[in-house]
């Protein structure tokens, strides 16, 4: 009996490993995660307009129909991302993502407090690179460091009613976001 | 053969609840850092880099991109305020008060957060379209059939989800507490 419990005893503790072990991994495992589902949609360090969410399509489960989003997929192996996102009028916002979905920065309008949310996207290393003259000379360059090589840059812009929806999409229209010199 | 078939025995077992536990965590959304007020829950720290490894976990299977703290916040709910869960073949009003935020959204979803298909294309309101009463409080009127005022049609699903995202919100950000601000009440209004 003793000999049965100890068996049991040892499966609970093993199967609290198996179970850490599968939720740590699944980020990597997973097939289905935001950047895979973009990845056939939009080419690399281009800005994207996503379909607006209806009922009978979206490309990610949870957007919000009251938006107007694009997304910039980019790939900092070839240089840095220069981002230029011009301001609608009602709300505007830019969120980082990593490969793996986890938002490392957003801003809105409010906080850009300009006439367009410009910024410069690279990785720690290539920001090491940056020569320091140049950092000082342009400080109110918004400087943003990338956990990852690859990630979602996603522009949001708000349609306070669905009549406005056209300017919102207008608005991101004009987004840019390319590859800038390697440093 | 007995220790053979022992140690079978505890692996196969040790499977089990390793893949039960995570499949049961993963599918019910569990993190940690929940904020709680009234049926509305939200999980800021999702949309940084404190982000926990259950939820990474959960946003990677779902597909979806969270919204960054910083952007805004979204509150969730599945129940009203009695605690019994939405059934699209009911009514249900959303009023009274927000938090405060520049812009606010409700959109109503099935559990898989697909919009749910109706004869009006209304999947949910912002604040500015809203109509208001004179002292500025607001009803949302969600319900399988045509309503007065703010209709939010259910599309006569079974299950559905309520998400409120705040945009531009001290709250989950500056503020740490659960009484962060007054959510609007979610009344069951008897069923069709």
């Amino acid at each position: 009996m003793i000999r049965w419990l100890l068996w049991v005893l040892a499966a609970i503790l093993l199967g609290g490993i198996v179970h850490l072990s599968t939720v740590l991994a699944m980020p990597e495992a997973a097939r289905q995660d935001a950047y895979s589902r973009l990845a056939p949609l939009t080419p690399p360090n281009t800005v994207v307009a996503l379909g607006t969410p209806t009922a009978q399509a979206s490309v990610l489960p949870f957007m919000d129909p009251a938006f107007a989003t694009a997304v910039c997929r980019y790939d900092l192996s070839e240089g840095m991302i220069k981002l230029n996102a011009p301001l609608s009028q009602a709300y505007t916002s830019v969120t980082f993502y990593t490969r793996n979905s986890v938002a490392y920065y957003a801003i809105d309008d409010r906080a850009a407090g300009r006439r367009a949310i410009e910024l410069d996207l690279m990785t720690a290393a290539q920001h090491a690179e940056v020569p320091e003259e140049e950092d000082v000379t342009s400080a109110d360059r918004l400087i943003i460091e990338s956990p990852t090589k690859t990630g979602l840059i996603v522009l949001r812009a708000l349609a306070p009613e669905p009549g406005l929806m056209p300017m919102a999409r207008q608005a991101l229209a004009a987004a840019q976001c390319r590859l800038g010199p390697v440093q | 053969m007995r220790l053979l078939f022992g140690s079978f025995f505890t692996l196969l077992l040790a499977a089990a609840i390793g893949l039960g536990a995570t499949w049961f965590t993963i599918t019910r959304g569990v993190a940690f850092g929940a904020i709680s007020i009234g049926a509305w829950t939200a999980w800021p720290k999702s949309g940084s880099t404190d982000i926990d490894p259950y939820a990474r976990a959960s946003i990677a299977r779902s597909g979806e991109l969270p919204i960054g703290m910083g952007d805004g916040v979204a509150f969730y709910a599945r129940t009203d305020d009695a605690g019994s869960g939405f059934d699209g073949r009911c009514a249900f009003t959303v009023g009274g008060m927000t938090p405060p935020a520049r812009y606010w959204t409700l959109t109503l979803y099935d559990l898989g957060g697909h919009l749910v298909a109706n004869a009006i294309d209304r999947h949910g309101f912002t604040s500015a379209e809203i109509v208001r009463d004179a002292d500025g409080r607001f009803a949302i009127n969600i319900a399988p059939r045509a309503r007065p005022g703010n209709w939010l049609p259910t599309g006569g699903i079974e299950k559905f989800v309520l998400v409120l995202r705040l945009y531009d919100t001290p709250i989950g950000v500056a503020s740490r507490t659960t009484r962060s601000g007054p959510m609007p009440a979610i009344t069951r209004k008897g069923c069709s």
